[in-house]
Order: C-alpha cells, then sequence, then structure tokens
C-alpha cells in the first residue's frame, strides 16, 4: 500500500532552540527541518529568532542571514535569488514555493520550512531530485526536427504560433508542483508528473517541432500521464504562477483526438 | 561512474511504458460518467414518483419496454463505471504487484458478476 506514516527513523523530533541575543523588537521565529546523512540521529526541527530589521525581506534572505550569523551547518540550495533559477525550492508555511520568491510579511507567525514533500532528503532543505531530472529526460525537452531550417536563418514562427507556448516557456523546474501533487507522492516512479508533463506539452504546443506525435505516444500511458487527475495542488503552489494542470489537460485532449 | 548510474536511472523511467491504452480507459469512464448523469436523474426521479406504488403497479411500471430499457443500461453503465473507478483507485494506493492484479481481477470479476445478476432481474421481470 502507498505509506501512509512515516517510517521510525524518519519521525521528526524538537531540535535547538536558538534565542536572539540582542533586544531586538521587530523580530521573527523560524523553525527549520534539519537532517544529516552523517550522523544517525532522527530528523530535528532547529528554531532560528532573527532580527527582521537587519533582515531582507524574502524567506530566503532569512535563510542567508541564519546560516551566515547563526549557524553554519544550515544547509539549502540557493542561487539567483530572484525566482530564475528554482534552485531554493521548499516546503515553506505548508506550500511548496521559491524560498527567494516568498515574503517574510506574508507568512503569519512562525515560519516553518521543510524540504520539498515526499523525496528522499540530501540533506537538510536538500531533496534528491535526480529521478525527477531523469523523467524530464526522458520527455525529450529539446527541439526535435527532420526538416532543416533555411541555410544560415533561425527556424520562423508567427506570433500566434509563439503565444502558444506563453505560460509553458517560464517554467524553472523548481519541481513545486510535482512534489505536491499525492498522485506523484504515491506513483513517483512511474507517473511522470506536473513538472515534466508541463514540460512535454511545451515541446508538443512547439510550431517549430515535428515530432509531436512521437512525442503523443509516448504519453499514452496509464501511468505517465493518466495518474493526473486533476487535483489542482500544482497549479495552485506553482511559485511562478503557470498551469500545470491545464497543460496536462491539453495533452489529454491531444490524446482524444489522436485515437 | 555517474554516467553508468544516470544511464541505468533513464532506462528505468523509459521502461516504463506500459503501453495500456491509458486514453482509451480515460475517455470510456468519462463517457460513462455522462450518460449516468440522465440515466440516474430518471431513475431516482422515477423511485420518487413511485413512493406510493402497490407492487403490482411497481411490477407493470417494469414491464414497460422504455422502463426495462432504462434500468438495463443503467446498470450496465454503473457497473462498469464502478469497476473503472475502483481500478484507478487500486493503481494510485496498491503497491503489492501481486494484491494489485489480485484486487484488479476480483473487482472485474464482481462488476460482471453484480451486472448480469441486475440485468437478468430486470428481464425477469419484463419478460
Amino acid at each position: 500500500m502507498a505509506e501512509f506514516a512515516l517510517p521510525k527513523h524518519s519521525k521528526i523530533v524538537k531540535g535547538i532552540d536558538y534565542p536572539i541575543k540582542s533586544d531586538a523588537e521587530n523580530t521573527k521565529k523560524i523553525n527549520v527541518y534539519r537532517w544529516s546523512p552523517d550522523d544517525d540521529e532522527n530528523p530535528r526541527i532547529d528554531s532560528y529568532t532573527i532580527d527582521l530589521d537587519q533582515c531582507g525581506p524574502m524567506v530566503l534572505d532569512a535563510l542567508i542571514k541564519i546560516k551566515q550569523e547563526i549557524d553554519s551547518s544550515l544547509t539549502f540550495r540557493r542561487s539567483c535569488r530572484e525566482g530564475i533559477c528554482g534552485s531554493c525550492s521548499m516546503n515553506i508555511d505548508g506550500t511548496n514555493t521559491l524560498a527567494c520568491l516568498k515574503s517574510i510579511d506574508d507568512v503569519k507567525g512562525d515560519i516553518n520550512i521543510y524540504p520539498l514533500p515526499h523525496m528522499e532528503v540530501i540533506k537538510d532543505l536538500v531533496p534528491d531530485l535526480s529521478k525527477a531530472y531523469e523523467q524530464l529526460t526522458s520527455v525529450k525537452p529539446w527541439l526535435q526536427s527532420k526538416s532543416e531550417p533555411e541555410k544560415g536563418k533561425s527556424r520562423k514562427q508567427s506570433p500566434t504560433e509563439r503565444e502558444k507556448i506563453d505560460g509553458l516557456w517560464e517554467c524553472v523546474l523548481c519541481f513545486s508542483c510535482s512534489t505536491s501533487c499525492p498522485s506523484y507522492w504515491w506513483n513517483g516512479d512511474k507517473y511522470l508528473g506536473p513538472a515534466v508533463l508541463l514540460q512535454a506539452y511545451r515541446w508538443i504546443a512547439d510550431s517549430r517541432d515535428e515530432n509531436t506525435d512521437q512525442r503523443l505516444e509516448e504519453l499514452e500511458d496509464s501511468f505517465k500521464l493518466y495518474r493526473c487527475h486533476t487535483i489542482m495542488n500544482c497549479t495552485k503552489t506553482c511559485p511562478k504562477g503557470l498551469n500545470p494542470a491545464k497543460a496536462i489537460g491539453e495533452i489529454k485532449k491531444l490524446q482524444l483526438e489522436r485515437k | 561512474m555517474v554516467n553508468s548510474l544516470s544511464q541505468s536511472c533513464l532506462k528505468k523511467v523509459i521502461k516504463m511504458q506500459s503501453k495500456s491504452n491509458g486514453v482509451v480507459h480515460w475517455k470510456l469512464q468519462r463517457i460513462s460518467a455522462i450518460a449516468m448523469i440522465p440515466l440516474v436523474i430518471w431513475f431516482v426521479s422515477s423511485l420518487v414518483f413511485s413512493l406510493t406504488n402497490t407492487y403490482d403497479q411497481s411490477v407493470s411500471w417494469l414491464q414497460s419496454p422504455l422502463n426495462a430499457t432504462g434500468l438495463v443500461l443503467l446498470f450496465g453503465t454503473l457497473y462498469f463505471h464502478a469497476a473503472s473507478g475502483l481500478q484507478v483507485v487500486i493503481e494510485d494506493y496498491v503497491h503489492n504487484e501481486g494484491l494489485k492484479i489480485m484486487s484488479l481481477i476480483l473487482i472485474r470479476l464482481l462488476s460482471v458478476l453484480l451486472g448480469v445478476l441486475s440485468i437478468l432481474c430486470v428481464l425477469k421481470i419484463y419478460l
């Protein structure tokens, strides 16, 4: 059966409390999931209280402040700090999002931060995304075409054709959507998940790609595509405001037309 | 080493293609759902209107060809839809392969049994 309870070694315990040392008034408590592969300990929640007057506006700023000033062992991915690289995806205040796009002020009370749900954890807030990347590779997310473009020219696309991939190309592959999807939790080994299906549709919808039928054929599978039960968590959680559920719906429509 | 590891992982993802006609199942499930909307409305409203009917009146209601056809269609769609819905639930949540196949077979057999039984009951009164 699907596993609804955590294994014994995954039960989260209370961790270390780092109270604020100064007499700052504008403070916020941040509870962070901590787990290290190097010892035999259960995961724990460490609490850091920080001075918001000495911190940038986003949750990522708070995490960087904690790492620099309180606890350098805190581990998380981050790079661009402006919602383009997709590295700092994590579960903040119960929702998967990018830490760099989530404002501290948007969270009432303490901020609870966990890694993306239902993925193997490498350390602290760093999930193992290698399986998700392989799934992405399996849909061949690049332009496939038999015809050659006019010599020395780029492939032409009309403004209307170009509009069809709006809302698709913006995906930064943070996997917030896939890891919010219960279907992906239960069948993540066979179901491709919203992030990868949105990428698949991005190339199906691209007028320059000539492998559309082959792409649809490869997705025509009761697990790869049809584990989507339109739960809509993906669309609700997407930090870039995209709609993976709609992209999946479009693929299902095209499958109907094909058969 | 890293390369060969990721290669085998990609192989696993690609191999998972079951070619089990996802679109056919998806389509039939939706068609049966749509078909059941008028059928259920008709059946429930007929039940409500015939609440005070006597036994003989109910039997004669069933002996009308229109009503018998409606009931046979309703039972057929109902059990088909229930079986395909339960199949999805089992595929979602039961991860033990043996148990999964057993329960899928059991559900199909049960739905055929109940469907045939229900339709025969209608026919017995009708004929």
